[in-house]
This record gives C-alpha cells, sequence and structure tokens, in this order.
C-alpha cells in the first residue's frame, strides 16, 4: 500500500514484516526513530515474538545481537556515526562468525568536529569488517534493502548493512509502497540457522583458530562475499517479481547507452545527479550515471561493463580518506584497471554540506572540458581554508581549527553583509 | 514542481507542517517529498524545513534554493537569517504576523513581488483559540491553501486528520479553515479593490 | 554457610565422607556420571585455579539445568586454553565473541530462548576478572541493570594472565605484575580502594550476588545451584589463584585460597535483592603475611629491608573486610 510517510516509519514497519525476533536499540541520531516505531509496534502487540532490548551501549546493542543469532533468532539492530565505531569489534565479530544480522545505518559523518548530519564516512570505515553493504537511493528502497537484506543474510551466514543516508532519507517523508506480511512471509523463509547454541547439540562457536587455519577461515570470508555478487542480483530479480517493484541489484544505470561522461556515486545523492544528467542530455552532453548498491561485495565486473566505451568517471563521494582521496574512487579505479579511461574523484556533501544540482553541473561540464583536476573538493570555501593555513603559519598556538573556522565565516559574512 | 520553503523555531511545528503539506499533496495523487533541515537545536532555534510538490517522481534531493513559497512561522526571525534567499518575483510569502509587511519593515522585499502573493496571518492567535497552544503551523497551512490555491483547504484537513487524530487533529482543522476564510476574505477584497 | 554439613566419622583422614552422604548432598563431581562440562585435555597451567573453579561452576550449573545450558565466555585465559582450534574442551553449547561483551553476549542468547520459548534452556556467561572488572563492567552493568535471566560468572585471578600477568583493576595493592613491577619507593601495584564487583553487582539489586573460592568446593556448588534455581540477573565472583601469575606452588593452589579466606583477604558471602545474607566466617584466623609469604608476586614486601608498612596496609584491608563483613563474629572455639 502506498502511504505517505517518514523513511524511517517506513524502515521500522518493514523491519517488522520480517519477523525480527530480537531487536536491540541505544539510540543515535539520525536512526533513532527507527528503533522507536519498532519499541511502539513490540509494545502494542503489532510485532509479537520480539524481545525488544534497550542496552546501554552500541557496542552492547551488536554484542546481544550477536549472542541472540548464534542462539538461532532473527537479530536487527540499527546505529550510525560514533555509535557504529563504538561497536566496532563487534561488527568484525559478528562477520567474522559468520552470523547473519541486519544492521540500519543511517550515514552520518563522524567527528571530530562533532557533526550529526549526513555522509558515508560511518559505514566507509567498516568496509572491510566482512559485511556485506547495501546503499539506499530512496525512501522506497530504504525500506525494501531490509527485506533483501535478511534473506542475503541467511542465505550467506553473512551480517548485512542497510546504509540509508541521515536525514535525507530517514528523515525525508515521501510515497513508500508498503508490502504485504504475505508477500513477505513468501519472500523470506524462517530462519534456519547454518550453526547454533543447542544444549541438545552443543557446538563451540568463536574457538582460537592459529595460523595454521586462519586464512582459510579468512578465505571462506572472501568467498561468500564472492557468492553474494551471484546470490544479490537473483534475489533482487526474486524480489521484483514477488512484490512488483524494483530494488537493490548490484548496481543501477542511468542514461549510460552511448555515454562518453559516466558519474559513479552511492546512495540518495544519485536522485539529483540524475536531474543534473536529464538536464545535460537535453543540452546534447553525453552523460550518463551508476547507482551503486552493493558495495561490499565490490561489483567490479558490473561496473565495468556498466562503464563500457566511456571517455571519464566522475567519482562523487561522500567520503574521504586523508592521504588519498577517495574511497569508493579506490574501488572504481580497480574496476577501471584494464583500462585507460581517466577518474574523476569529487569529495562532497561531508558532514551534511549540501550537494546542489548547480555544483554538480559545475563539476560534470569542467570534466567534459577537460579543466577538473583528478581530485576535487566540492564547493571548498577555500578562503577559509586560506585564513587557517596563514593562521598556522604565523602563530605555533594557532587554536582549534573547528572554532577558528567558524569565527571566520562570522567574519566574512559580516564583511559581505 | 512547486517548492515550498518553512521557517521557524524549535516547538513550533516546522517540520510538521512540511509533512502534512506533503501528506495533503499526496491524497491529491501528487507526488510530494518534506524534509528538515534542522540539527541539533532545540526547542527556540531557527528550523527550516522543506517541501516539494510534483506530478511524477521527485528525485532530487537537494535543499530548496528557489523556493516558490515561503511560511514564515515566527517573525522575530526576520532581519536576523536570510529567510528570502532565492526568492522568484512570482513567490508566495506567507508571514505569521499580527502586523503588515510595512509595518515589518519589508518594503524592500516585498517591492518585486505580487502584491496579493504577500499575508500576514495571525497564526499564532488562530492557534491560541483554536487549539489551545500558540502553535501557528495549522493556521499557517489553512492560509497558504487560501493564497496558493496549490492545495485544497479539505485535503490540508484531511491531511491533518491523518496526522493527529481524534481532538488534536479537528482543533488543528478548526485552526486551519479559519485562517483559510480569513485569506480568501482577503483575495476577494483584493480582486474587488484591483 | 547452608551447604549440607559433612561430617567426618573417621578421624585423621578427609577422605572419608562422601560415601556416608545422602544422595542429594553428594557433591556434583563425586559422581562418576558428572556433565564433565570442561573436559581433560585443554592446556591450562598446572595448578590452574580458573579450570578448577570452572569445572565446579559449570558442572553445577549442567546438573541444576538438567543439562539445558548454554555458555557465553569472555575472551581470557580460560577460553584460550580451551579451544585452540580445532580442538574443544566444551561439551556443552558454548560461545566466545569478545573480551567485553560476554554479558551482553548472554542477554541476546537469553533473548533468543525467551523468544523460542525454550524456558527451560539457562544461560551462563564467563569471565575473567580482566573481562569483568575492566573491559566488560559496561555491559555486565547493563545485564544487571536490566535485570535480564543470565547467570555472571567471574573467575577472579586478579590480573590479565593471559597476556602474561599485567595489573587489572582487581590487582590486590603491593602486588608485582609486568605492568606494575616491583620498583620505585612503592613497588607493585598502587594502594587503590579497590573495586568489587560483587558489591556493584549488589547495588544492582539483583535476585542474587555472591562470592565463592576454590578451597571450598562445595560451597562453590552450592552457590552456584543456588544461583540456578533463580530467574533475572545472578553474580558469582570466584577467587581462583593463577599459579605463574601469584608465583605459587602450582600444588599450593587450594592452599592459597584458603589463605585468602582465612585472612579475612577474600570475603565468602551471599546477597539477595543488594542485601547480605549470609557469610562464611574464619575457623582460624590468620596474619596476612602468611598468604603472601607463599606468592612470588609479594616476594619483593619482605626483602631485607623491605618497608613493613605495607605488609601492615594489607593487614589493614583484612581487617578492614573482617569488621564490615562480620567475619568473625559467630566463630565458636569450640
Amino acid at each position: 500500500m502506498l502511504k505517505q510517510v517518514e523513511t524511517s516509519r517506513a524502515i521500522a514497519e518493514t523491519v517488522a514484516l520480517c519477523r525480527p525476533e530480537v531487536i536491540c536499540a541505544y539510540p543515535i541520531t539520525p536512526q533513532t526513530h527507527i528503533v522507536e516505531a519498532l519499541a511502539e509496534m513490540v509494545g502494542a502487540g503489532q510485532l509479537q515474538h520480539c524481545e525488544f532490548i534497550n542496552v546501554e551501549s552500541e557496542f552492547a546493542a551488536l554484542s546481544v545481537a550477536i549472542g541472540a543469532s548464534a542462539a538461532g533468532a532473527r537479530a536487527y539492530t540499527a546505529t550510525a556515526s560514533q555509535g557504529l565505531l563504538f561497536m566496532a569489534e563487534a561488527v568484525y565479530n559478528a562477520a567474522g562468525l559468520g552470523l547473519p544480522i541486519v544492521m540500519t545505518i543511517g550515514n552520518r559523518a563522524i567527528g571530530a568536529p562533532i557533526n550529526i548530519w549526513n555522509d558515508h564516512s560511518d559505514s566507509m570505515s567498516m568496509r572491510d569488517a566482512g559485511w556485506i553493504q547495501l546503499y539506499a537511493e530512496t525512501p522506497q528502497e530504504s525500506a525494501d534493502l531490509h527485506i533483501l537484506a535478511f534473506r542475503v543474510a541467511e542465505e550467506l551466514s553473512c551480517p548485512v548493512m542497510v546504509c540509508v543516508d541521515g536525514f535525507v532519507l530517514t528523515h525525508s517523508y515521501e510515497p513508500v509502497d508498503l508490502v504485504t506480511q504475505g508477500d513477505v512471509d513468501a519472500y523470506l523463509p524462517a530462519f534456519e540457522p547454518r550453526q547454533v547454541l543447542d544444549p541438545a547439540d552443543p557446538v563451540s562457536i568463536g574457538a582460537m583458530v592459529g595460523p595454521e587455519a586462519f586464512l582459510e577461515v579468512r578465505y571462506l570470508a572472501h568467498h561468500k562475499q564472492l557468492r553474494a555478487l551471484e546470490c544479490i542480483p537473483e534475489l533482487s530479480q526474486e524480489f521484483r517479481e514477488r512484490f512488483g517493484h524494483a530494488s537493490g541489484g548490484l548496481l543501477r544505470t542511468y542514461r549510460t547507452e552511448g555515454a562518453e561522461t559516466i558519474v559513479v556515486a552511492l546512495g540518495s545523492v544519485n536522485g539529483t545527479i540524475q536531474e543534473v544528467v536529464d538536464d545535460l542530455r537535453r543540452e546534447g552532453s553525453a552523460i550518463g550515471s551508476v547507482s551503486v548498491c552493493c558495495y561490499r561485495p565490490f561489483p567490479l565486473a558490473a561496473l565495468r561493463a556498466a562503464i563500457g566505451e566511456a571517455k571519464r568517471v566522475i567519482v562523487v563521494e561522500k567520503s574521504l580518506a586523508p592521504g588519498i582521496g577517495g574511497i569508493l574512487s579506490t574501488d572504481v579505479r580497480t574496476a577501471l584497471s584494464h583500462t585507460s579511461i581517466p577518474l574523476f574523484t569529487a569529495i562532497a556533501g561531508l558532514g551534511g554540506r549540501a550537494i546542489t544540482k548547480a555544483s554538480l553541473r559545475g563539476l560534470f561540464k569542467g570534466a567534459e572540458a577537460g579543466v577538473l583536476d583528478a581530485l576535487t573538493f566540492l564547493d571548498l570555501h577555500t578562503e577559509l581554508i586560506q585564513r587557517h593555513l596563514e593562521r598556522e603559519s604565523k602563530r605555533r598556538r594557532s587554536g582549534p581549527p573547528a572554532e577558528n573556522l567558524l569565527a571566520d565565516i562570522r567574519l566574512l559574512a559580516a564583511q559581505i553583509g | 514542481m512547486f517548492q515550498i520553503r518553512i521557517h521557524g523555531r524549535g516547538g513550533q511545528g516546522v517540520v510538521t507542517a512540511a509533512e502534512i503539506l506533503s501528506i495533503a499533496a499526496f491524497l491529491k495523487g501528487k507526488y510530494a517529498q518534506a524534509f528538515p533541515a534542522f540539527g541539533s537545536e532545540r526547542m527556540g532555534a531557527p528550523v527550516t524545513a522543506f517541501c516539494r510538490i510534483d506530478d511524477r517522481r521527485i528525485r532530487l534531493r537537494e535543499p530548496i534554493v528557489e523556493p516558490d513559497a515561503l511560511i514564515i512561522q515566527d517573525a522575530t526571525l526576520l532581519h536576523r537569517v536570510p529567510l528570502f534567499d532565492g526568492l522568484a518575483d512570482s513567490a508566495y510569502v506567507l508571514i505569521n504576523s499580527t502586523r503588515s509587511f510595512p509595518e515589518l519593515a519589508l518594503n524592500e522585499i516585498a517591492k518585486p513581488l505580487l502584491p496579493e502573493r504577500c499575508w500576514t496571518l495571525p497564526a499564532t492567535k488562530l492557534g491560541l483559540e483554536h487549539v489551545g497552544r500558540p502553535i501557528p503551523n495549522a493556521a499557517l497551512l489553512g492560509g497558504f491553501a487560501a493564497m496558493t490555491g496549490v492545495l485544497s483547504i479539505d485535503s490540508v484537513a484531511s491531511a491533518i486528520m491523518n496526522k493527529f487524530s481524534g481532538s488534536v487533529g479537528e482543533k488543528n482543522v478548526a485552526a486551519a479553515r479559519a485562517a483559510y476564510g480569513l485569506v480568501m476574505e482577503r483575495n476577494v477584497a483584493h480582486a474587488e479593490a484591483s | 554457610m547452608p551447604a549440607p554439613l559433612i561430617k567426618f566419622y573417621q578421624t585423621g583422614t578427609f577422605t572419608i565422607g562422601n560415601r556416608l552422604l545422602d544422595e542429594e548432598a553428594l557433591s556434583v563431581q563425586a559422581d562418576e556420571l558428572r556433565p564433565n562440562v570442561l573436559t581433560s585435555g585443554h592446556r591450562a597451567c598446572q595448578g590452574c585455579g580458573e579450570a578448577l573453579g570452572a569445572r565446579y561452576a559449570l558442572d553445577a550449573a549442567m546438573r541444576a539445568a538438567g543439562d539445558q545450558i548454554i555458555v557465553a565466555n569472555a575472551t581470557g585465559c580460560l577460553e584460550v586454553f580451551s579451544t585452540p582450534y580445532p580442538e574443544s574442551s566444551w561439551r556443552v553449547a558454548w560461545m566466545h565473541s569478545l573480551f567485553g561483551n560476554a554479558a551482553a553476549v548472554a542477554t541476546g542468547i537469553a533473548a533468543a530462548m525467551k523468544v523460542k520459548g525454550r524456558p527451560n534452556v539457562r544461560v551462563i556467561a564467563q569471565g575473567g576478572d580482566g573481562g569483568t572488572t575492566d573491559i566488560g563492567l559496561g555491559c555486565l552493568s547493563g545485564m544487571f541493570e536490566r535485570n535480564d535471566d543470565v547467570l555472571y560468572i567471574c573467575y577472579d585471578n586478579e590480573a590479565y594472565m593471559n597476556t602474561g600477568v599485567q595489573r587489572s583493576s582487581a590487582t590486590p595493592p603491593a602486588a608485582r605484575t609486568a605492568t606494575t613491577p616491583a620498583v620505585g619507593s612503592q613497588p607493585g601495584n598502587s594502594f587503590g580502594h579497590g573495586k568489587s564487583i560483587p558489591l556493584i553487582a549488589m547495588a544492582h539489586r539483583i535476585p542474587y550476588a555472591a562470592t565463592a573460592s576454590v578451597a571450598d568446593l562445595r560451597d562453590l556448588e552450592y552457590k552456584i545451584n543456588k544461583a540456578m534455581r533463580i530467574h533475572g540477573a545472578r553474580y558469582v565472583h570466584v577467587h581462583v589463584p593463577c599459579p605463574l601469575g601469584w608465583g605459587a606452588d602450582p600444588r599450593d593452589t587450594v592452599r592459597v585460597a584458603r589463605l585468602a579466606i582465612e585472612t579475612g583477604l577474600f570475603p565468602l558471602f551471599e546477597a539477595e535483592f543488594g542485601n547480605i545474607t549470609d557469610k562464611t566466617s574464619i575457623r582460624h584466623l590468620k596474619p596476612v603475611e602468611e598468604y603472601l609469604r607463599l606468592q612470588k608476586r609479594f616476594a619483593h614486601l619482605f626483602h631485607s629491608g623491605a618497608d613493613q608498612q605495607w605488609i601492615i596496609a594489607i593487614q589493614e584491608i583484612a581487617n578492614r573486610n573482617i569488621r564490615e563483613f562480620g567475619l568473625l563474629a559467630e566463630v565458636s572455639h569450640a
């Protein structure tokens, strides 16, 4: 049923349809609305056979989910930003143990400086933890991916993160087609664990492994991810047949036929990119875009095919690896390794900085004109940077950068005003 | 696409107002997107929310930089926060105030705009009268419906009832309808005058 | 203590007891068909107090729960010596996740059992003092506060033994560890105010908290058995000497543990809902020196020219325990 609804609410209602048995909650902006809605559903009896546990930290949230999953329960939690970092040890542990937990990430920047707004620094920091990572493009997909996530997780015995842009998607009120319990039940069978803590058939889970077998255990984790590359398209296709609309898959192309310029991005910014692509196509540019849904495992072959004979690739990414630049770009570069197609990285939208059509348009036009640097920081306020660097060169005790920059913004604004 | 930007302060239902607009549009078979630009602000801090309405699926996710309509829920924001950025000459402006545009020192702002698209409305007073709380949002939405005709007052009323059930919903609907009536009277008066 | 009193009918030997006891008063370990949850072949050191404590505790728990238990184990010696892949000494559904999350993992297991309608399956979390008093305290406190249906057992050997004997917040004052060397003006671990997890557990007013020792294994079995009859958050803190880390002779493990009790340094007590309900009185009060002398970690206190004030200060700790827990109050000199 189509409803005008906050995306967090749509996610919660969809998660509830997946019949989770244990939900762990710890508040952190901007994922909180999801677990609040689930608490209400459990409390009101709308979601039955489910334990909702308020824990004392994100580390505990995922640890409770680990215990529940190992004991054969379908487990779910949600977090963001600092919370994901606080549970980092358990993030790796859940993947190492092969426990099919599903976790929503309300994507948010990582401090310092503390910042509650959207970018992808949090989930990127866990990209090598062994979880499958799916990035939602729209409110609809934010909800749908959870059904796919439980199915893929349990099929492969591997945890899945569903990454949803904080505020931009989590707090957006939009039409979402909420699926039915019957369809979800038909798509998502009951959880049949590969390993389970059972007094009747006792096993030891999480034993110590030395050099003689550790490499093999890790290889199997890689192998599992490679299997996900085959499994995700199949299960996404089945999803489409069952629910009547498409969500998930490895990646989606937009007007890439004959495109000379291809823009690659993760998540909700793809909507704005597609608007710009339409504008530029109207003006005669040969441009298209690729929305990468499945970031881990990274769909090298699918991306290589999507890029085809393009003359240039621009990666617009909401994360930064200081000291090298792009993170998604590194993966895209691997996909391009057999080609001579130049790759441009635009770091954009960090800490909630708006990514506007106007800025993207300038970026893409710059690439077409051959004046774009290999690494660009979209809408970087260079005057602020200059002032700070000058300050540092003049004084040893130049002070806290964040505070100085804010003071400069006020100063510059006053000059203009 | 019709784009609405709402400015107010935390606690005045700014985000809720944008959501109600999106529901009203949705109930009329349109596509709509409402989202906030708030952060960690508390009660009283400036808050902005956005609503886009269109006949086709909305993909754009930038904040609204060129609004077709501006709703200002708190007149104390005037001259303090850049409220009028990106405003087109054809835009609508609705301000919660008992005073007029000249009294609010907005002559310069109003100059390029059409006079029948610039209204102030005693929305806090209407909120107190009908809802029993100084919440201006429902009244402003009624005024918005009357001023722009983008949404009917009935779909705004249905959206309010969709968001708030029972007597709270009904009281908010009453505030919206009262404001709607007030602005419609002015529309008629303006049409007769010109 | 309310553990079944054993009367000895033969003099000069302690070997008689069990044959003459009633069936239900027999210890779990006296049964040739005991569960043997931690079976032989593991890689603990000779004289390991933790292995001894864990075997008694879990066998008692297993028996009490009709073999229906699941164990969550923190990282530490116990986890490492029992499960080098591909061998496991655990004859129980057992899981190790991380160092600091055993209590939370157990909460998750208990939640799974509840939602799956298997209330007969009981959940135990266990860890050493590092995993309990330091890195795992947040998760432990959360489990207590929510009153989750978990029995947490801490095997306290008073330092990080697995990593090579470093100080934990359970390390006693003056003890030498790898990170509190016996050098300088205050050799060994500093004199803080200590950190009692049993008292912290009591502050959460959980249904049951107790201390136990490998020096009194029947009492340990009794307390585990009692804890297993209760639902909600429960905590048993077991004192387990580590021959390696303490520098004690492996054959003296039980002797050292007993001296900890008889000096007053390790009080044995039980508490329900935050109130102490019982305690073990000291039968033969010993000076702390007798306990300290058996352990090389305190050897610097006995070097020629060593400052006597440290031993006096440790005796003060014992005296305070004796006063506060009333450990001498009911001693009869009969």
